[in-house]
């Protein structure tokens, strides 16, 4: 794929020409609003989903205490497993270990199941760079890849397209990535479905290499768990004779007994289904049946700086279900590009500014990605008090203050956009701690109020955008109580 | 210093207000949920969730088994089936597709020639209508219920058949390779509406062999 997210706009800006796009807005609509009753459904189901939701938290909080003793623990059970353990400080570090085990291979292609992690390193772009070529197999990410487009969705990174869009891709890119689409494709999804399935039919059959992320893995075994519905990861995970699995160093949970909360948590919340078609478990390699190499590579790439946060370290629990994005008011108007990173929606705007730092404009930009009105957090499976974490990230942009990047404990600097916020803040404080200055103040703009402007000047500009300056009544409160005691006949 | 130290070191600082003294079970884990919702009839409920999901589902008992598999082979017209090393030899016995054995050797491009796969399961889950192999020898290899287009898998009532999630995975080896196969292959990704037949076994047939 050669899109790229680096030097994307602002969320504003990002946000303004994509709310601007009719089809857009109707396609990531229509998406939302059917799988968000269908959610609903699947949890009521459960009786016992707030028993389940709050195991899910603890046992993702448990593992993130103890992290360092948990992932040694994964280790050593992947290595006693015949699986080969590698560590990866940052995304370059990671591509360089994947390039180089692809490379040892002698192999020049690779078929991958869809992994936001490796979304999240464009390990794609970096293979490419090597002459190595990367097949995506789910079949959003193939509409992704042919469309030469970015994902826009965790779980369907092809939800910005709709039915027609997605005929008009295959029927033209196809042929560039080998097996051309059927003549006189049609729309309906059954066919798309077996467009993609002719296509990428040879990719498999001949694949030595596959690559894949993981949702879980199991420290006490380690265990690697891959999701998924179209067989597609069950594909990429058995036929090659190497696999190779980039995984989060926060995807780790303690026990296998661990699964049976979120292996009932995930499908709900993500297809609301009981349980999505395939679900796959490896444990290393396994004699003459599946790969005979499997290499895992640990990422941190920014986790330990979200670990460091004690406030935002909650975004780690995240198993990436998107139940979050397909209820949220401004994702299912922004769409998913305009957060600029690989994670759209509410947990990228917690998340993204947390691995990449609140430096850039678009990252310092996301944490305001929201009107905070907590739909997120309602229907988030472990518990990831969102709205929570976007104010405490907004602070930070604003104030600035410790934080850790890199690994590194820092100082940050408030940002410079705020400075006229953080004057105004600094006068209230002074004024609201001075009873007569606030009177008095109150005062001269209650008796200059028909001058107000309807929109302010100066720094306030960017504020009045979007909004009405408020009108200030005749009498402030605290006259009228001094004036009448609070009695409303006078 | 190595990458592994590295991020173990950025963990360790990062977790600086975890007390030195806290254990990872000191860190509550309420596991109040249910480990089973309860179903009045849990191979009715498993027959119900699987349907849901478009998998076909038959009930037979084993006289009748030989004949039903035959039958449900020629109703595909499948010329050849897999057949897992441990498979009761009398399950395919009614059966005219010529048999392919699950070998080491048998490439994908191979498998890809066979119209059809018979197995048997570790078990069945009622609640999320799934059924999970482990690759006994009743199962064979995880490619040979892949690659084929059309997958037969009996499971023995009740015996096999465990109510929920919680009261599967302790009857589980996780050691062992597993696959859970809720339904046929299916897709959300058009639109977020699901439809059935992507790259996994486009017909699920599950027997329900009752004993």
């Amino acid at each position: 794929m050669s899109g790229t997210y680096l030097g994307m706009p602002a969320f504003p800006e990002a946000a303004a020409t994509a709310t601007a796009n009719g089809r857009l807005r109707a396609n990531l609509t229509h998406a939302t609003h059917t799988i968000r009753d269908k959610r609903a459904a699947a949890v009521g189901e459960l009786t016992d989903w707030a028993a389940l939701r709050a195991a899910g938290a603890a046992v993702k909080d448990r593992t993130l205490r103890h992290l360092d003793h948990y992932l040694t623990q994964a280790e050593e059970a992947v290595t006693a497993a015949g699986g080969t353990v590698h560590w990866a400080a940052d995304a370059r570090e990671a591509n360089r270990i994947v390039t180089r085990l692809v490379r040892e291979t002698g192999e020049r292609e690779v078929v991958k199941v869809k992994s936001m992690a490796t979304q999240e390193i464009g390990l794609n772009a970096a293979l490419a760079g090597a002459g190595v070529r990367a097949y995506e197999t789910d079949l959003a990410e193939l509409i992704v890849q042919l469309g030469d487009d970015l994902p826009s969705h965790i779980l369907v990174p092809a939800i910005h397209r709709n039915r027609q869009e997605i005929r008009e891709i295959f029927t033209e890119r196809m042929a560039d990535w080998g097996r051309p689409a059927p003549v006189g494709l049609s729309d309906r999804p059954g066919e798309l479905a077996e467009a993609a399935r002719l296509h990428l039919r040879e990719k498999f059959l001949r694949a030595k290499v596959g690559i894949s992320g993981a949702n879980f893995l199991v420290a006490e075994t380690g265990t690697l768990v891959v999701v998924e519905s179209e067989g597609n990861g069950r594909m990429c995970v058995t036929l090659p004779e190497t696999l190779i699995s980039v995984v989060g160093i926060e995807k780790v949970v303690p026990t296998w007994r661990d699964l049976e909360v979120y292996l009932q948590l995930l499908p709900r919340s993500s297809t609301a289904e009981r349980m999505n078609p395939y679900t796959s478990t490896w444990t290393g390699t396994t004699d003459s049946d599946g790969p005979r190499a499997f290499h895992l590579v640990l990422l941190d790439n920014g986790r330990t700086d979200a670990l460091a946060d004690t406030v935002g370290r909650q975004a780690l629990r995240c198993i990436r279900c998107s139940a979050c994005l397909n209820v949220c008011p401004v994702y299912e108007r922004a769409g998913g590009h305009a957060y600029g990173s690989a994670y759209p929606g509410p947990i990228g705007a917690i998340l993204t500014p947390q691995l990449r730092g609140t430096t850039s404009e678009v990252d310092a930009s996301l944490p305001y990605a929201s009107s905070l009105c907590g739909a997120c957090y309602e229907v988030c499976p472990v518990a990831i008090d969102i709205p929570e974490v976007l104010v405490h990230l907004r602070e930070r942009v604003v104030q600035g203050g410790p934080a850790t990047v890199r690994g590194q404990r820092t100082r940050l600097k408030p940002a410079k956009g705020h400075a006229a916020e953080r004057a105004a803040m600094r006068a209230a404080r002074w004024a609201l701690d001075r009873p007569g200055v606030l009177r008095a103040g109150q005062r001269v703009a209650a008796r200059t109020r028909r001058l107000h402007p309807g929109r302010l000047p100066g720094p306030g500009r960017a504020w009045t955008d979007t909004r009405e300056v408020p009108a200030v009544p005749a009498e402030s409160f605290r006259d009228w109580w001094r004036r009448t005691g609070g009695r409303e006949d006078r | 210093m190595s990458s592994r130290d590295l991020v173990l070191g950025r963990i360790r600082r990062a977790l600086a207000d975890v007390p030195l003294t806290e254990e990872p079970a000191d860190v509550h884990v309420p596991r109040d949920y249910l480990s089973t919702h309860a179903p009045a009839d849990a191979t009715e409920m498993l027959a119900e969730h699987l349907a849901d999901y478009r998998a076909l589902v038959h009930r037979t008992d084993a006289a009748g088994l030989p004949g039903l598999v035959a039958d449900l082979l020629a109703a595909r017209g499948a010329q050849t089936v897999v057949v897992p090393p441990g498979l009761p030899p009398e399950w395919l016995a009614a059966a005219d597709a010529a048999r392919v054995a699950d070998a080491a050797e048998t490439t994908a491009r191979e498998l890809d020639a066979v119209d059809s796969v018979v197995t048997g399961c570790a078990l069945a889950i009622a609640e999320t209508g799934t059924i999970v192999l482990d690759g006994s020898p009743d199962q064979g290899r995880r490619r040979i219920t892949l690659v084929p287009d059309h997958h037969i898998c009996v499971v023995r009532v009740p015996e096999q058949v465990v109510d929920s999630v919680p009261q599967a995975l302790p009857r589980l080896a996780p050691a062992r390779p597993l696959t859970w196969i809720s339904g046929p292959s299916a897709t959300s990704d058009i639109e977020l509406s699901r439809v059935e037949g992507v790259h996994g076994p486009r017909t699920l047939e599950v027997v329900l062999l009752r004993g």
